[in-house]
């Protein structure tokens, strides 16, 4: 295990996805790559659990992952039916479209 | 008889309630017969209180009957109570009796107008409110008369409503005196607090006791008091309000605005004389204000072209007369001219009245003229309310009172001659200005038809007053003419007696042929100029420096356009500007603040869920770098 | 119980009003109008009862009281009591409120079941206002009448009538809020004091302070009677307020709202914190000459009746906070007359405009002109209400003014002289409103009713009242005596002994504990 690959690169990779991630999220219009990308941030989070949890050899950093996965699958079949009404309602699947509640 | 006193004022404050409350019951007749009868029945009853009085006088020489106590916190007990002393006595006679005259009068007067009962309703709660400020017991119920008459005058001024002019008058009157009457409640406040009572006679005692002459307390109680009586009265500097006044009725001009309430003034200052003895700066106030009063209103009387503001503005000048005697300590003469004041004067605005009445309303004294032969009655009252204003020597009784007030501004000790010539100048201009008006209106051709002859009921008042206004003076004359002094003895337990300066006596006989050639002079000149050869003096009169004399003077010395600058338009100005109220719009301006900052804050929220999402980022990353680097 | 029923009777008469509708409009208002009458009949009977008490003994100011626990946990109980001045105040809120559902009686013809419930709400929530002495329970009570009163200006006004509801209601609930807190501070500073924590009246009257505490706990309750007085500069929120009420909103709002913040600055300010007040009077004095003239000016301003009349309520108050805080007998006996009589001239003007706009359905007075031709007796009360108004001697505001004014020269002579400028200024207001509204050419209109036999025997009521007040105030003067006594002996204690200690002096001798239970409840 000490010839592994250092927890820095971990971290830093899983920053790097996230942040990747979260410039999808922004930067797309298209709301089935914001989904995306939303999943890309998860499991850059997910990454980052693992990462600290095989650096310090407890089991947590794993248990949070399997979490995060279930939070995702969950998020993720919300998420779609959100695409589907929102192709319902505006023909369209760009979320700019979908701004009722601006002030 | 004493113990009915109250029924005088009662009567009338009876006649007016009736006629409130039930008179819309009531036929013409029967409102003339409570209106005048009301009046008329405690007139008797004053009489006869008067007899009582003098019949049997009680040892104070005064009698107070306490009705009831008005009101009773700590040791302010105002009572609700009348006196009868030989001062008020001479009041409650000469009001109402020239009152009930004058009620008699507008039977006929008013009897087209279609408002004769609120008329004589209004009429009898002033005759009611002026009776209760000459009785008065305390100055508290005192000022209760005083706003009381004070609001009568602004409803019988504004009597004819309809015509906003009416009512502006009436405005300004109740506006004006009431900033003299507020300086007198300031005045009561400050006599109450420093000598602890408002009774008349308490107070006149404690105030000699305790404030040694020309003490500041003294000089700012009479100050105020004068404040008052110089609003009530129409003197300097706030006169403007009557000339105005004659917008209402005649017999209201007759018995408001020259018998009885513009004199309430000089009652009031008689009636605090010790006040003002103990503050001669303000006593030569009262002097100085009543002699530039008397020359002020005789200018402006003489350029008058409406006959009832040429009686205002003598009345004015009249009055200047008795405020000239106040100051110069004679009170009783003030008094005394009061009276012959209240017989000439009315009769002047009565037979005035027949005049304006008979022309159509018309008040103009140059379309009148001739009206000797068709209205015989009223001329010759009117010539002899005429000379009596102009002090015709030995015959009337206006010479007797004026006389007595022109010899003693010369011989008071208080008194000086300076005082004096005002006097003698102004009885030079009350002589002009006086038959001008006579013979403008009474001599020379007919230019109007005269439509309306004068019935009983409008004689019988001309015919007594007349009477009265000659031998009315006979109670006091001067000492080379019987020396008669039925008056001052009267009024001896009352008012102190006019001090003589030693050695300025002289000859009394001297100044009166003094006053009275100056007073012959100015009705021939008033001959001269207004029927004798009007022409030459027409030049004289279109001079530009005499137009606009003219014009200054018939304006009123343009007391109004200051007043109505430097007072009326700032306020109405500023009350304008402010309408919406500036404090409350800085509350709007927090609420528009709020509502502003609301709008501002609303813009960020787009409905954009990618905004929302880079703001939480941000956030996140704002919040982890200050967590980072702060350490 | 009488002071419970007191409260009660308005408050179960509000519910059973609201009941009845189902039935008929008319029933609604036969039960108002009874309900608010034998509250009246009530309150006449602890008159007469007073009356008799006061000639009987001297013990004590209190005639009755009504002591229950409510909520014994946080020291609250249901504490009502009545003396002189809390029996004057009732007894006017239960007139005018016989006045105010009678001027209701053709002015509303929606939700008139909710109205009259409203109305009797406010009424009773005023009640308690004046007869309470917990003061939990008496911010409870003060809560209670705000929130009726919004509905009955934002249901039943005129066009802007939510703006001003929403603004009546701000003002009145922050003011409020400070008053909750400065009670809840006293609360705690006497709980740690004495160990017994209480809201009772009678107990925190004795509370030391300290002269800083005290000042702030002043202020919080000052500003709360302040803003309902209205004292300037809190009172902008009166003349949107009146304007837009219904004619019976503006008679409670003016005749009784407004003096449950004279009647606190009597019952809880001074007594409560007579070193801070009296250290705070000069300041709230000047406010109060300000308010004279100033409210005078605006009148003078406005083209809208209502308008003018809520501003002259404006000009009337400020003479009752100075009477309040000039502190001399003369001036509180003043004070008394004058919110009285303030009640009473302002309740009558409010009803008389309604009454006018109902028939020409403007309150522009640049629409009016000579009215006098078509409506004289209209024109003859509204007359004697203006120059009650501008203190005309013989009617009750000038005995409460003139008092006032009279008991202030000894405090202060310049102040007493620039408020005496209002006695000018509201002549000008007086005379200028009854000039543009009845005087002057009558416009061609379709001919209008005078007053109708509801009405003038309304007016009828309100001229005795005030004429009654004017020439012989003895018997309203001879009730308030005793409570004014007890608050001037309080602040001659404290002015006394100014440097005896910096603390403010508990008082037991003045106020004592025990007698102020009457017989009447056992």
């Amino acid at each position: 295990m000490t010839a592994a690959v250092p927890m820095e690169n971990g971290l830093l990779l899983a920053a790097v996805l996230f942040v990747l991630g979260l410039i999808g999220v922004l930067a797309r219009r298209d709301i089935v790559f914001v989904l995306m990308s939303i999943e890309v941030m998860l499991n850059a989070a997910g990454l980052a659990f693992i990462v600290a949890g095989a650096r310090w050899h407890q089991p947590d950093g794993q248990v949070m992952f399997l979490f995060i996965l279930a939070t995702a699958a969950a998020e993720v079949s919300v998420g779609l039916a959100f695409v589907l009404e929102l192709h319902h309602r505006f023909k369209a699947l760009d979320v700019d479209a979908a701004s009722e509640m601006r002030g | 008889m004493l113990s009915l006193l109250w029924l005088v004022p009662a009567l009338p404050l009876l006649g007016f309630l009736v006629l409130t409350l039930v008179g819309f019951r009531l036929p013409r007749l029967g409102v003339a017969v409570i209106g005048v009868g009301s009046v008329a029945l405690s007139c008797i009853l004053a009489i006869l209180a008067a007899a009582s009085l003098l019949m049997a006088p009680p040892a104070s020489h005064s009698y107070t009957q306490i009705l009831w106590t008005w009101l009773r916190v700590g040791s302010f007990a105002p009572e609700i109570a009348l006196t009868l002393d030989p001062l008020s006595l001479v009041m409650i006679v000469v009001v109402t009796f020239v009152a009930a005259l004058i009620h008699l009068y507008s039977v006929e007067f008013m009897a087209g107008d279609e408002s004769f009962r609120r008329f004589f309703a209004y009429m009898n709660l002033f005759v009611a409110s002026m009776l209760v400020l000459v009785l008065a017991d305390n100055l508290l119920l005192l000022y209760l008369g005083w706003e009381g008459v004070g609001l009568c005058s602004y409803l019988l001024i504004g009597f004819w409503y309809k015509d906003p002019v009416n009512v502006a008058a009436a405005n300004k009157a109740f506006i004006v005196t009431r900033v003299g009457d507020t300086a007198m409640a300031v005045g009561i406040f400050l006599l109450f607090t420093q000598l602890g009572t408002l009774r008349i006679a308490p107070l006149m005692g404690r105030a000699a006791e305790q404030w040694p002459v020309g003490s500041g307390m003294a000089v700012a109680a009479a100050a105020l008091l004068l404040g008052g009586a110089v609003g009530k009265s129409a003197q300097l500097p706030l006169q403007t309000w009557l000339p105005d006044a004659m917008a209402g009725p005649t017999p209201v001009s007759a018995l408001i605005h020259a018998a009885t309430m513009v004199t309430a003034g000089v009652y009031l200052i008689a009636r605090t004389n010790v006040l003002f003895t103990l503050a001669p700066a303000v006593q030569l106030v009262v002097a100085v204000v009543g002699a530039a009063t008397l020359l002020l209103a005789g200018c402006s009387a003489l350029v008058q072209r409406d006959i009832k503001r040429v009686l205002a503005y003598s009345t004015i000048s009249q009055i200047g007369y008795m405020f000239l005697a106040l100051g110069v300590g004679a009170w009783s003469a003030a008094i005394f001219h009061f009276m012959t004041h209240a017989f000439f004067k009315a009769l002047l605005f009565l037979g005035a009245g027949v005049v304006i009445e008979a022309l159509h309303d018309e008040h103009d004294i140059y379309k009148m003229g001739g009206l000797r032969r068709q209205l015989p009655l009223t001329f010759w009252t009117f010539l002899i309310g005429s000379a009596s204003l102009a002090a015709l020597p030995l015959v009337t009784a206006g010479f007797y009172s004026k006389d007595l007030i022109l010899w003693q501004a010369w011989s008071s000790s208080i008194g000086s001659a300076w005082l004096w010539a005002a006097g003698v100048l102004g009885s030079f201009l009350t002589a002009v200005y006086t038959f001008r008006v006579v013979f403008l209106t009474f001599f020379g051709d007919a230019k109007l038809q005269v439509s309306k002859k004068p019935g009983m009921a409008i004689r019988i008042p001309l015919v007594v007053l007349a009477v009265l206004s000659v031998v009315g003076g006979f109670v006091e004359t001067p000492r080379f003419l019987g020396h008669a002094s039925l008056f001052t003895e009267l009024m001896r337990t009352t008012l102190p007696a006019a001090s003589e300066a030693v050695g300025r006596a002289g000859d009394e006989l001297t100044f009166d042929i003094i006053a009275a050639s100056v007073m012959l002079v100015g009705i021939y000149l008033a001959y001269l100029v207004f029927l004798g050869s009007p022409r030459r003096f027409e030049d004289v009169a279109r001079a530009p420096s005499v137009a606009a004399l003219r014009r200054f003077w018939f304006a009123g010395w343009g007391f109004d356009w200051l007043y109505d600058r430097v007072l009326v338009q700032p306020y109405v100005w500023i009350a304008h500007r402010d309408r919406n109220d500036v404090i409350d719009q800085s509350y709007r301006g927090i609420a528009w603040l709020a509502a502003a900052s609301w709008r501002t804050l609303s813009r960020t929220q787009t409905g954009r869920v990618r905004w929302y999402a880079a703001g939480i980022a941000a956030g996140a990353i704002i919040i982890l770098a200050i967590v980072v680097f702060r350490t | 119980m009488i002071l419970a029923w007191l409260i009660l009777i308005p408050f179960l008469g509000g519910i059973l009003a609201w009941l009845v509708e189902r039935w008929g409009a008319i029933w609604t208002r036969w039960v108002s109008l009874l309900a608010v009458a034998l509250d009246l009949g009530l309150a006449s009977i602890l008159w007469f009862h007073a009356a008799g008490r006061f000639s009987l003994s001297s013990s004590g100011p209190w005639l009755v009281s009504l002591d229950r626990a409510w909520i014994p946990e946080a020291g609250i109980r249901f504490h009502l009591a009545m003396d002189g001045l809390s029996l004057l105040l009732v007894l006017l809120t239960a007139f005018l409120g016989v006045l105010s559902v009678a001027a209701s009686w053709t002015e509303i013809q929606e939700r008139i079941g909710f109205f009259h419930f409203s109305l009797l709400w406010v009424l009773a929530g005023i009640t308690g206002v004046f007869l309470a002495l917990d003061l939990f329970l008496f911010y409870f009570f003060w809560e209670l009448m705000l929130v009726p009163m919004y509905f009955l200006i934002a249901l039943w006004g005129h066009e802007n009538r939510l703006y001003a509801a929403v603004k009546f209601f701000l003002f009145t609930q922050l003011s409020g809020l400070l008053m909750l807190l400065a009670i809840l501070g006293l609360y705690e500073i006497h709980g740690r004091q004495t160990g017994a924590y209480t809201f009772d009246y009678f107990r925190l009257i004795g509370t030391r302070l300290p002269p800083q505490t005290a000042m702030w706990l002043m202020l919080g309750f000052f500003i709360a009677f302040a803003v309902k007085l209205p004292a300037v500069p809190v009172h902008t929120w009166l003349p949107d307020a009146h304007t837009e009420a219904p004619t019976a909103g503006s008679v409670v709002l003016a005749g009784l709202l407004l003096k449950t913040g004279a009647y606190g600055l009597l019952r809880f300010v001074v007594p409560l914190f007579p070193g801070a007040a009296s250290a705070f009077a000069p300041v709230a004095m000047v406010l109060a000459v300000i308010g004279i003239v100033y409210g005078a000016l605006l009148a003078f301003a406005q083209h809208d009746l209502k308008r003018l009349v809520a501003y002259t309520s404006v000009s009337h108050m400020g003479f009752v906070l100075l009477g309040v805080f000039a502190g001399t007998e003369i001036a509180l006996q003043g004070v008394v007359v004058q919110i009285l009589c303030h009640g009473i001239s302002t309740g009558a003007l409010f009803i008389l405009v309604g009454a006018l706009s109902e028939r020409v359905h403007t309150r522009d007075m640049r629409q009016m002109s000579g009215f006098w031709t078509s409506v004289p007796r209209i024109g003859g009360v509204t007359l004697l209400f203006a120059l009650a108004s501008m203190g005309l001697p013989g009617l009750g505001n000038f005995i409460g003014e003139f008092l006032v004014l009279l008991g202030t020269y000894r405090v202060s002579a310049p102040l007493t002289v620039i408020a005496s400028i209002g006695l000018i200024v509201s002549t000008v207001y007086a005379l200028v409103m009854v000039q543009r509204t009845f005087y002057g050419p009558l416009k061609e209109r379709p001919p209008m009713a005078d007053l109708s036999g509801r009405e003038a025997a309304m007016m009828a009521a309100l001229v005795a009242a005030i004429i009654w007040l004017g020439l012989y105030p003895q018997p309203v003067l001879d009730l308030a005596k005793a409570p004014l006594d007890r608050l001037q002996e309080r602040g001659a204690e404290i002015n006394a002994a100014p440097g005896a200690s910096a603390a403010e002096a508990p008082l037991r001798t003045a106020l004592p504990l025990d007698n102020h239970r009457s017989e009447v409840d056992r």
